[in-house]
């Protein structure tokens, strides 16, 4: 069962993220967007989204420090186990809140309005039923275990075990001794990396960074590249709007 | 020197009758799809009035097109590039769905399915198609057509406001005080775009050859960021593909050495397609001229004039077909715009270099001459109202030169010198020189003038070559490629939007639909 959780799962979710990726980018170039609705709604979401992006930056940000950064490098230089506490708890119950707030505002809107409800597909309801759950999970283990609780090193166990991952070392062991709510959000956590490049949520790959130093106006030959014989159009597309169809 | 040619269109607007068989056509050809049923690549709208989106022209509000920074820096009104990206999870300036207006469709089903014996008659009632509910029809692409509810809202169009209070509070909505005109509006291919020059992702260019503004559909990644960039808001969000959509100037057509559809289903027949030259170079100079009445002679001198053997041999250099620099010598665009100075952009103060002009209309100024108990057949009473009675010619500058009421006139008087001079030639068999005097043109330039005008030959009108003989093999790989797509990139098709119809009917057959391409059952 460790081996299963600890191991099987977490490299099983790597796989079909990063094929799951691939397979996308290839056939699905025309799927691959934002599917922006602002369009259909915008005094929402003109709060909401602002909020749920910055809150997600943030708590990205958090997870790779906690994870990606181990205990004896914060010591090295120069802090201490109590500050480093402090400030993770702290930032993280903010920016836990603000991601809390704009997704909330996200999760009405698709329900509050008709529009924006009629074009949300079976692949966003799991999303967001998805991020929900996660961001539910990790703020009980931020507020209730670290904050109000006693308090729990993750550092000495989660982020080992995760960072084994990387070097095909995992120690399950450290993993089958943390408590439940870390243990499921960690499991909820490959589970969502799996589901990633199913959804919407592909735009992250596409964070338009090269805007700031691209040429203004954009001229392009006409017949650029060879061309290539299209692909069909993507499943995931389909499915998702076909099953939205059905439920008219 | 960077010399590229562009496709490019004059409307003459005098004889739009505003009969929207060219938004009609359009619509049948490209944006009768799902999640297109409220875009209209090319629309026509009634002037004065607020527009399609509404007060679309008002840039204070909708940040479109490009203005100049404290340190005379041609930048996008939305902000620079940080600003922008910071304001990509929220655009602040994208309009919504209401200020185009929201698209319905009707349960004709109704009308023959009703059962039989009723007492009345069945009505189709209109249903949204966004929300697929019953829905009252309260605005539309076309709500104001020939000053519809003009006395109510017309005031509220932006040229309006931007006119001096007195000859704004001139302008009167009453019926038999009031003028109007049709502005048929597609896609300007601006030369320097400023919806390309907001798209994030690089997904819209502007074609090496032809000048035209495409959209990379497979590229797109939706950060509607073109759509309020646009001061024409001619940039489309797909509710459907999330994905941005505009005209395509009808490129598959145009490769063909065709018109474009609304173009050539112009009953009016006022549309002119042909080449022009210009420095590539020279773009952003002349969009970063300070005073805004002086873009307009800027556009001007963008253009190269392919007669100067100079030009001609920097073309060739440049790989330009033969039958493209051929083109741009017969081009009526270049008559228009370059040797009889008639045609002029529509609102150059946004900077983008629009490529679509107009030849403004004489009709109201002639309505006005009428109103004020002159003679519209006699030159001198018209050229007197166009001095005088400045209300239509303040209006027609602020669309067509900047505000620039002299230059707006100086165009108007040509088509009123014109008129007169081929009248007196016609009926009198007279030269009327002070008339040429007065316009500085010669009786043969006026001469053939009328005939691209009025006579508007179908030949005359559309001098498009086909794309180069030595694409053709390509074109044709590529129709092999796809089997169903005999012209044009694979990357800039549009990709039917897949669903079912709005309406299931109970037995769980597709009622309407919107998309005629999709399968009827």
């Amino acid at each position: 069962m460790n081996t299963l959780l600890w191991v099987a799962l977490p490299y099983a979710c790597l796989a079909v993220f990063t094929a799951g990726h691939i397979w996308r980018w290839r056939h699905d170039q025309f799927g691959w967007t934002t599917h922006t609705s602002q369009l259909l709604e915008s005094r929402l979401l003109r709060l909401g989204s602002p909020l749920f992006h910055l809150g997600a930056f943030g708590v990205i940000g958090g997870h790779a420090l906690g994870l990606l950064v181990p205990a004896t490098l914060t010591e090295r230089i120069g802090v201490s186990e109590h500050v480093y506490h402090l400030v993770s708890v702290s930032a993280g119950t903010v920016t836990g809140v603000v991601m809390i707030a704009g997704l909330v505002l996200l999760i009405a809107r698709r329900f509050v309005n008709g529009r924006v409800r009629r074009v949300t597909t079976t692949m966003d309801k799991v999303l967001y039923a998805f991020l929900a759950a996660m961001v539910v999970l990790g703020m009980t283990a931020t507020v209730g275990r670290n904050m109000l609780g006693g308090g729990y090193d993750y550092r000495e166990t989660i982020a080992v075990w995760f960072r084994g991952i990387f070097w095909f070392r995992p120690h399950t062991e450290l993993m089958a001794g943390a408590p439940l709510v870390y243990q499921l959000h960690a499991i909820g956590g490959f589970l969502f990396l799996a589901l990633w490049p199913f959804t919407r949520l592909v735009h992250v790959w596409s964070a338009p960074l090269a805007y700031l130093w691209r040429p203004y106006v954009v001229y392009r030959a006409r017949r650029s590249p060879a061309p290539a014989p299209r692909p069909a159009p993507a499943v995931v597309r389909d499915a998702g709007r076909q099953k939205v169809s059905s439920d008219r | 020197m960077r010399i590229r040619a562009q496709v490019a269109m004059v409307m003459n607007l005098d004889k739009c009758i505003g009969c929207h068989t060219c938004s009609v056509t359009c619509k049948q050809t490209w944006t009768n799809r799902e999640g297109t049923e409220y875009v209209w690549f090319n629309n026509v709208e009634t002037k004065p009035g607020i527009g399609y989106p509404k007060h679309y022209e008002d840039q204070e509000r909708w940040k479109g097109g490009w203005k100049l920074d404290g340190k005379g820096r041609l930048v996008l009104r939305s902000g620079g590039r940080a600003k922008r990206l910071s304001r990509i999870f929220a655009n602040p300036d994208l309009p919504s769905i209401d200020d185009y207006y929201e698209p319905a469709t009707f349960d004709k089903d109704i009308l023959v399915s009703a059962p039989g014996g009723l007492t009345d008659t069945p009505v189709k009632r209109p249903y949204s198609a966004l929300t697929g509910e019953p829905m009252a029809v309260t605005w539309g692409a076309n709500w104001e057509d020939s000053l519809g509810g003009a006395h109510e809202r017309a005031d509220g169009d932006p040229n309006l406001a931007r006119m001096s209070g007195e000859a704004a509070a001139k302008v009167q909505f009453e019926f038999e005080k009031t003028f109007m005109f049709h502005l048929p509006r597609i896609c300007e291919h601006c030369l320097n775009s400023a919806c390309v020059a907001a798209c994030p992702s690089g997904a819209m260019y502007k074609r090496e050859e032809d000048g035209i503004v495409l959209v990379d559909q497979d590229r797109c990644r939706g950060w509607r960021m073109c759509v309020s960039a646009c001061p024409y808001k001619k940039v489309y969000v797909n509710h459907a593909t999330g994905k941005a959509e505009k005209c395509t100037l009808c490129f598959p057509r145009i490769e063909a050495g065709q018109p474009t559809i609304c173009s050539e289903t112009c009953v009016g027949r006022l549309r002119y397609l042909g080449i022009v030259l210009y420095d590539e170079d020279a773009v952003l100079a002349a969009a970063s001229i300070e005073d805004e009445r002086d873009l307009l002679d800027a556009q001007r001198a963008v253009f190269l004039d392919p007669d100067d053997p100079g030009v001609e041999r920097a073309a060739r250099e440049a790989g330009m077909p033969d039958e493209w620099i051929d083109a741009a010598k017969l081009s009526p665009i270049r008559k228009l715009i370059t040797e009889y100075r008639i045609a002029l952009p529509l609102h150059p103060e946004y900077r983008t270099l629009p490529m679509v002009w107009y030849v403004p209309p004489l009709s109201p100024v002639l309505d006005a001459v009428c109103a004020a108990g002159r003679d519209d057949t006699d030159a001198d009473d018209v050229f007197h109202t166009i001095r005088e009675l400045r209300i239509p010619v303040e209006y027609l500058a602020e669309l067509f030169t900047a505000g620039d009421a002299e230059a707006a006139g100086g165009v108007l008087m040509k088509l009123a010198a014109m008129r007169s001079y081929m009248r007196a030639r016609t009926l009198d068999g007279t030269v009327a020189q002070d008339l040429l005097d007065s316009i500085g043109m010669t009786g043969d330039q006026v001469e053939a003038m009328y005939r691209l005008l009025a006579i508007a030959k179908y030949d005359e009108r559309y001098i498009i070559p086909a794309a180069h003989a030595k694409d053709a093999a390509a074109i044709e790989a590529q129709a092999a490629a796809h089997g169903d797509c005999p012209v044009g990139g694979a990357d800039e098709q549009f990709h039917p939007a897949v669903g079912s119809g709005l309406f299931r009917r109970t037995d769980g057959r597709r009622g309407l639909t919107l998309n005629p391409l999709r399968s009827r059952s």
